[in-house]
C-alpha cells in the first residue's frame, strides 16, 4: 500500500493520480457475475443488434466502481469515501479477447480526478473532487464528483 | 403523459429487503473491478486494519437474502412500478442506468446483513420524435442491523417506450 495520504498534503487544483483501466468482454461477464446485472446488452452481440445498438456496452455501475476505485486507492486506508455520484454520458465499448486471458490491443482508460475544494466541516476534514473516466479517444464518457474525508496530522 | 396509474406511484417504497454481506462475494466483486486493495480480500491484512475485518467497497451491498423476483437487474424496482411500466409500454428490455449518487456514512463489513428500502422520489417523462423515454428516480437506504444508516443511493434509470429509438434513450 502507498504512504496515507493527510489532508495537510494537498492543495486544491491537485490531480488525483490517474488509474489505469481496460474494459475487456470477459471482465463485462465477471462484472455481471457478482454485481448480478445480467442484461444481455453487456454480452450477447447478437441481442444488442436486435436491440439497435452497435455493439455490446460496458456497463455503467463497472464504470461507477472504477472511479470509487480511483477515490479509495488516492485516500488510503484512513480515508473514507463520504460521497460519490456520477452521470453515464456516452457509451464504451470494450476491447475483445485475444487469447483465453489476453485482450486484443485496443483503448485504454483512465479514471482521473480533480480537487476542487478543501474544507474543514463538523469536525471532519475534508476534500471535494471533480471525477471523470476518459476513453482512449481522449473524451470523458462518466462524469461525477466525490467527497472525502483525509485524516489530519494535526488531531 | 405519464399514466394516472404510473404518476400514483411516486412516493411509494418497495417492500424491505435483506442483503447478506458474504466475504466470498465481496472478493468477487473486487475481483470483477479489478481492485486489489486487501482490505476486501486478505483477511489477516483486514483483520490487523482499523476495521479488525473484511470490509466491502463502497457501492457493495451484499446479495438478497431472499431473492423475490428472478430480474436480469441487481436493482429492486419496486414490484407495483415495475408492473406500472409494463402495462404503459417501457419494457424492462429497454432500460438504462444513467447515473446515481451515494452518501456513504459507516463502512461495510463481511458478515453484516443489511436491511434496504428503496422509494420512488420521481418520474418524469420525456417526448421526442420517435418516442418517448421516463426517467425514474429511486433512492434507497441501507441500514445494518444496529438500525444505523451505513448508505444512502440515489438512481437514476432511463427507460423507453417499445418505439423510441434508442440514441434517444442513450442521451438522456
Amino acid at each position: 500500500m502507498p504512504e496515507q495520504l493527510y489532508w495537510e498534503d494537498i492543495e486544491v487544483g491537485m490531480e488525483i493520480t490517474p488509474l489505469a483501466k481496460i474494459a475487456t468482454t470477459q471482465m463485462l461477464v465477471k462484472w455481471a457475475g457478482a454485481s448480478g446485472d445480467f442484461n444481455p446488452l453487456h454480452y450477447d452481440s447478437a441481442y444488442v443488434a436486435s436491440a439497435g445498438l452497435g455493439q455490446v456496452i460496458v456497463h455503467g455501475a463497472l464504470k461507477r466502481q472504477w472511479l470509487i476505485q480511483l477515490m479509495t486507492d488516492w485516500i488510503g486506508e484512513q480515508g473514507f469515501l463520504k460521497k460519490f455520484s456520477c452521470q453515464y454520458g456516452a457509451m464504451d465499448y470494450p476491447r475483445h479477447m485475444k487469447s483465453i486471458s489476453e485482450p486484443q490491443d485496443g483503448e485504454t482508460w483512465y479514471c482521473k480526478g480533480k480537487l476542487t475544494k478543501k474544507y474543514i466541516e463538523g469536525g471532519q476534514h475534508l476534500v471535494d473532487c471533480k471525477i471523470g473516466l476518459e476513453n482512449g479517444k481522449g473524451e470523458i464518457t462518466t462524469s461525477g464528483r466525490a467527497t472525502v474525508i483525509l485524516p489530519s496530522r494535526s488531531v | 403523459m405519464i399514466s394516472e396509474a404510473i404518476k400514483q406511484l411516486i412516493g411509494t417504497s418497495g417492500a424491505m429487503k435483506y442483503y447478506e454481506v458474504e466475504k466470498g462475494a465481496v472478493r468477487r466483486f473486487a475481483e470483477a473491478v479489478d481492485d486489489n486493495n486487501p482490505l476486501y480480500m486478505d483477511e489477516e491484512y483486514a483483520r490487523k486494519s482499523k476495521y479488525a475485518s473484511i470490509i466491502a467497497p463502497p457501492g457493495f451491498f451484499g446479495w438478497p437474502l431472499k431473492q423475490t423476483r428472478g430480474g436480469p437487474l441487481a436493482v429492486d424496482i419496486p414490484p407495483e412500478l415495475e408492473a406500472a411500466f409494463e402495462k404503459a409500454g417501457y419494457p424492462l428490455s429497454l432500460v438504462l442506468d444513467g447515473g446515481m449518487e451515494y452518501e456513504f456514512f459507516l463502512p461495510v463489513r463481511a458478515g453484516d446483513i443489511l436491511s434496504a428500502v428503496t422509494t420512488v422520489r420521481n418520474l418524469r417523462e420525456r417526448t421526442g420524435e420517435g418516442g418517448s423515454i421516463i426517467v425514474s428516480f429511486l433512492d434507497t437506504v441501507y441500514q445494518n442491523r444496529a438500525g444505523e444508516t451505513v448508505a444512502k443511493q440515489q438512481l437514476m434509470f432511463v427507460r423507453r417506450s417499445l418505439n423510441s429509438p434508442p440514441q434517444e434513450a442513450a442521451h438522456a
